[in-house]
């Protein structure tokens, strides 16, 4: 297991190569940047060309590459084109991404599984017909709608929440934020427990634990369930980059200054330092996700075992 | 300037001043003697907040409220006043003496010299400084050897500015041009303090300036604090204790935040609430004329949009648009039908000229269609007009002109929009002549005058002459019009220019953009400048 | 690397193979697709059992086929997904109106005779919108859908099973896909695309969505493969592709279709976000997520303009998990 786990780091070093210098190139295919700098008007020439040589524009890619990655190896990951160094970026918006991220999973995980269990026990029910009819209306309904009216009404009709997150954006404020973000995830991880409960309800370790006269309860959550959430568990660890990297409309309706909104505005801005920088620590984050995932398996299912 | 969606900044000179401010957020005033502290909408600056670097809207609202210049655009007119000039004179509109007000200082107590003009304007010009604004000093003699198109530089100081002592320095253009001390209130022109120069890494991070407000803190990408700085000597002192500028990514939650008591200040609403503003703010709310009008550009290195003819098509495209029920329902009356290619803000005598479009603006389908076939008909059969989709809500009035076309031609596929993932791809692709048909394009002034709105758009190779239009009549009557002494009649002379452009049909005026803002209970006497900035030091805070 | 440890729980056998079919059926009801993962279909039910002679298999789907048509759920979902199809190839047979013809004027209206839907921003038809937009978004749904559910299990399901350096070297692939934003994928991608059909916005939705279901169907499989009839077919020298065609892939498939008919609805509504950033369908192309894009912010003064679109597909979601569910229930064994 020990093993395991190491040779799953040391795996990070090639994937982390690949991942920059796929993202480096993708950036770099989006064209000029700086034609974006001077506004509505063309930058003058010689200003363009300084400025390109500042930020390394007018070396090749590859040495450009390099040099990034050369630099990136003494932490130094570049500067925004607002001359602010992107560590400093990754730095406030991270910790507040973070938050909201585990929220959001949270919410799935509580919500969800519950929601997945009862649906799954009682397919057929009133109780099953309701929540697939919410699940309809999450996926139908942009986030965007959805977080606007929950804005519109917590926030301005009942004054329950400030409509924006403050800049310290503490979990308590984002737990609104958190459950909007979490909508579309919520329907996958609640009809994939749903679908998993029914599967094995009826099988034969279920029943042999009902005929020994095991309280209900504990059937539930320690047979049915247990063996259920291998299908949840792999989706919610592929969900973490989705809810990290893919917060912009989120993080724009609460005003959120996170990694989803840099990255966006890094995308738009065709600002290549703070685009790579931001996708790479991402990377990281889904390895090291992965692995989780990965090892939880083996403790949800003890056949399964890592060498 | 840019157009105006991408923000640039121009404005801000004038401004607003003073201020006050406060901070609005958690609602706590933080007293003092100015009063209360007003929290306000901010976007994140583009670039650092460098006078000569700042060219959009939301760095430039700082710079209005941190720096004076040697000349202030009013408030309400426009009208460029001397604010640190003492005077300005010249005898020939190519050389100028300029004398600088005794007893100003920066906030940090240094004086506000002649110098501080002078350093500062050497350093924007420089072309080691990468200064994004440098071309506002081209008109300076000198400005080719500071900062040539290729090559290196062979100097760092501009030869044509001169300190002759502490109050006073001459100016000495390459050309005539005799509305030039007007464009001085533009914030490119601000004087620096020597920490710019000494430490430029720490001013930077908390610019020091000479104007209305103080910046007290600054967390990049978040807020800024601005407080009113008591010692300031101007007239136009700040009323409010300070301002909070509070950074949004999207002006819908600024809107929401306003609603809910959290902010005071919008100065941007959003498109799609327009229509509940009145309800949900009653009178709090403005919806200002400001100094931006949007046309459509063509490109006519393209030879399609170049022939013979080609000028009926674009103003049977122009007579296609039904201005005034997009600007009614799309905009909710915050842009006004365009009748002319400058602004209502220059007022007349400042060149602006109702109806100058005559009926090439006016909407008339059947004129249209046979102006158009007289044309020789869309080129291809089809229009695109083409956009960047990353800002503003241009999808929503691209469909809406091409739906207008459409339906005056009555052909369902006659135009269609176009939209460019970024502004940075849209600005490459113009750049590089790609366009195929008529592309977006928009203006908000540097500075109130009209030569503002015709020079850098229409005349040949100019920076933001972005469909290369090149006409010798256009051309003369502008070097005409800057030569001339007499302001009416170089206003005039720009009017025949705006003329040609007319006849020509060289871009289609659609509408002149209009500022709004909302505001709290708690604040009296907001108002827009012709920037579309609001006047921050006249605000009162109760 | 995983090592099968035998220990209690026997399987749930018989169950997951028959939702294989579910969404075979539904895609097939929809689109006439049924052909290749058809044939997977009518060997999957042979796989839990463990036995599996074809003839069973088919008598167990001829047995669901009775089923299914006295199931008035299956009837009502199919009917449903039959009348899409229906107006997605003859979208003018059921309006009156040229999608493409707004009048502003009447920007945001309410339902008025004639034009039962009321107005969008624009001044369009919403009914006509609606019914021409089933075309574009019935097709990048469902193809979408499909071509990730084959890629991703495909994949997925090899690197479970083999383990070993194929699957760290798919699953770091993965971890670098799951990390490219759609925003910098899209612009990237599809804006040096210049076609305006579907085809590039359903390869892209292809391209990044299918190291999801990649990673569901490998843990999937790491599951059913430690199963006792899996080990017993070993033994018994099985061959790797009949073990995984007959004995696992059945087993293991259910919780991707699970995930894809969700992710059906999603990929509708992101072509609208791939609109609206300007690099996905363009006008004058008509489709769902492109008018719930831009009714989206107008949801205060015109929320019809907003629900019907919206309607529209949930109602085409709801299809296509109820006939899911159907299906799954008819081809289960224990519920007979």
């Amino acid at each position: 297991m020990g093993r395991y786990v190491i040779r799953r780091l040391l795996q990070m070093i090639p994937v982390f190569i690949g991942a920059t210098l796929l993202i480096f190139l993708m950036v770099n295919v989006m064209g000029d940047p700086i034609a974006g700098l001077c506004g509505d008007r063309e930058c003058d020439p010689a200003t363009a060309a300084q400025l390109k040589k500042e930020f390394g524009l007018d070396k090749p890619v590859w040495q450009q590459y390099l040099t990034y990655m050369g630099n990136v190896f003494t932490g130094d990951f570049g500067t925004a084109f607002n001359g602010q160094p992107v560590t400093e970026l990754m730095a406030t918006a991270f910790p507040v991404t973070i938050r909201l991220t585990i929220v959001a999973i949270l919410f799935e995980i509580v919500i969800g599984i519950t929601l997945g269990v009862v649906t799954g026990l009682r397919r057929g029910r009133p109780v099953d017909t309701g929540v697939l009819l919410l699940t309809l209306v999450v996926i139908s309904v942009p986030t965007f709608v959805t977080g606007l009216l929950l804005q519109l009404l917590l926030g301005v009709e009942w004054g329950w929440i400030k409509p924006s997150v403050s800049s310290e954006a503490t979990f308590g404020e984002l737990i609104v934020p958190g459950l909007v973000l979490a909508s579309v995830s919520l329907a996958y991880v609640t009809r994939l427990t749903r679908t998993s409960i029914a599967e094995n309800k009826r099988s034969d370790y279920v029943r042999t634990a009902v005929a020994k006269g095991l309280p209900r309860r504990r059937v539930v959550t320690r047979h049915l369930l247990r063996n259920s959430l291998i299908p949840v568990v792999t989706f919610i660890g592929t969900d973490i980059g989705a809810l990290m990297g893919g917060a912009i409309v989120t993080e724009r309706i609460f005003n959120i200054h996170g990694v989803g909104f840099q990255l966006y505005q890094g995308i738009l801005r065709q600002n290549t330092q703070t685009v790579v920088g931001f996708v790479t620590v991402l990377v990281l984050v889904f390895l090291v996700a992965n692995l989780l995932v990965d090892l939880l398996y083996a403790v949800l299912d003890p056949r399964i075992r890592y060498a | 300037m840019r157009g105006a969606t991408h923000a640039k900044w121009a404005a801000c000179a004038a401004a607003a001043a003073l201020a006050a401010t406060a901070c609005g957020g958690g609602g706590s005033d933080s007293g003092g003697d100015g009063g209360a502290v007003l929290s306000s909408s901010w976007g994140d600056p583009q670039n650092p907040l460098e006078p000569a670097n700042t060219n959009e809207v939301q760095g430039g609202k700082v710079l209005d409220m941190i720096f004076r210049s040697l000349k202030k655009y009013n408030p309400e007119t426009g009208a460029a006043e001397d604010m640190l000039a003492e005077k300005i004179e010249t005898t020939d509109s190519q050389n100028f003496t300029i004398t600088v007000k005794d007893g100003w200082t920066f906030s940090n107590g240094e004086k506000v010299t002649s110098k501080s003009f002078v350093t500062a304007w050497n350093f924007a010009a420089s072309l080691k400084n990468n200064q994004k604004n440098a071309y506002f000093f081209e008109y300076i003699d000198g400005y080719t050897a500071a900062h040539p198109a290729s090559g290196s530089q062979t100097t760092d100081v501009l030869s044509g500015l001169k300190v002759i002592n502490d109050r006073t320095f001459t100016v000495k253009l390459k050309q005539k041009f005799s509305t030039f001390p007007d464009t001085l209130g533009y914030p490119a022109y601000a004087p620096l303090p020597q920490a710019f120069f000494t430490d430029h890494a720490n001013w930077v991070k908390k610019p020091i300036g000479n104007g209305p407000y103080t910046i007290d803190s600054y967390t990049k990408g978040s807020q800024m604090v601005l407080k009113k700085w008591d010692g300031y000597p101007g007239d136009d002192k700040a009323e409010n204790g300070g301002v909070t500028l509070k950074v949004y990514t999207d002006n819908n939650t600024a809107y929401t935040d306003l609603l809910a008591g959290n902010l005071d200040l919008v100065d941007d609403v959003p498109a799609a609430q327009l229509k509940n503003v009145k309800n949900d703010l009653g009178d709090r709310y403005l919806n200002t004329p400001a100094g931006i009008i949007q046309t459509l550009a063509f490109p006519f290195y393209d030879k399609k949009w170049n022939a013979p003819g080609s000028d009926k098509v674009r103003t049977g495209l122009s007579r296609a648009i039904d201005r005034k029920q997009i600007t009614e329902t799309i905009f909710q009356n915050t842009r006004t039908p365009a009748t002319d290619w400058t602004s209502p803000v220059l007022g007349e005598e400042g060149g602006f000229k109702e109806g100058l479009c005559g009926d090439a603006c006016d909407y008339d389908p059947a004129a249209a269609k046979k102006l158009i076939q007289e044309g020789g008909g869309l080129p291809g059969g089809q229009v695109k007009i083409t956009y960047n989709a990353d800002t503003g809500s241009h999808k929503q009035w691209v469909d809406a002109v091409c739906n207008s076309i459409n339906n005056a031609l009555d052909n369902d596929k006659a135009c269609v929009g176009n939209p460019v993932g970024t502004f940075a791809d849209f600005r490459t692709q113009i750049g590089d002549r790609k366009m195929t048909g008529p592309f977006r394009a928009g203006w908000q002034m540097d500075y109130p005058l009209i030569q503002n709105f015709l020079q850098p758009l229409y005349y040949t190779n100019a920076s933001s002459n972005d469909g290369k239009w090149s006409n010798k009549d256009f051309d003369s009557l502008v070097d005409k019009a800057n030569a001339e002494t007499d302001t009416a009649k170089a206003v005039e002379t720009f009017q025949q220019a705006e003329e040609v452009v007319r006849d020509n049909m060289a871009a289609i005026p659609l509408w002149y953009q209009n500022g709004s803002a909302g505001y709290s209970e708690r604040l009296s006497n907001v108002k827009l400048n012709p920037f579309s900035v609001p006047v921050y030091n006249e605000i009162k805070v109760s | 690397m995983p090592e099968p440890t035998p220990e209690h729980h026997l399987p749930g056998a018989g169950r997951t193979p028959e939702e294989g079919a579910i969404a075979d059926t539904g895609m097939g009801g929809a689109m006439d697709l049924a052909t290749a993962e058809g044939e997977t279909l009518e060997k999957t039910p042979g796989g839990p059992q463990g036995t599996g002679p074809s003839e069973k298999a088919r008598s167990l789907w001829s047995d669901a086929w009775r089923d299914l048509r006295r199931n008035p759920v299956f009837i009502i979902s199919g009917l449903v997904i039959l009348f899409l199809v229906f107006i997605s190839l003859w979208p003018g047979s059921i309006t009156w109106l040229s999608p493409l013809k707004c009048d502003l004027a009447k920007a945001q209206e309410g339902s008025q005779p004639g034009h039962p839907f009321g107005f969008d921003g624009q001044g369009c038809d919403v009914y006509t919108r609606v019914v021409y937009g089933a075309r574009t978004s019935v097709t990048v749904g469902v193809l979408a859908t499909l071509g990730v559910a084959l890629l991703g299990s495909v994949l997925g399901g090899l690197a479970g099973f083999f383990g070993g350096a194929g699957d760290s070297i798919l699953s770091r692939i993965t971890d670098i896909f799951f990390a490219i934003p759609v925003v910098l994928g899209g612009l990237v991608l599809l804006s040096v695309v210049t076609s305006n059909t579907v085809w590039p916005v359903i390869g892209f939705m292809v391209l990044l969505g299918w190291p999801q279901i990649s990673r569901i169907a490998r843990g999937s499989v790491i599951t059913v493969k430690q199963n006792d009839f899996v080990q017993a077919a070993r033994a018994l020298g099985a061959s790797h592709s009949r073990l995984l065609l007959r004995h696992i892939a059945p087993n293991a498939v259910a919780p991707v279709i699970v995930v894809a008919t969700i992710a059906l609805g999603t990929f509708i509504s992101l072509e609208a976000t791939l609109s609206y950033l300007g690099v996905g369908l363009k006008p004058p192309t008509v489709s769902w997520g492109i008018d719930i894009s831009a009714a989206s912010p107008y949801i205060r003064n015109a929320p019809h303009a907003l629900l019907w679109p919206s309607g529209a597909l949930a109602l085409t979601v709801l299809a296509f998990i109820m006939l899911g569910d159907a299906v799954r229930d008819a081809l289960d064994p224990k519920l007979r």
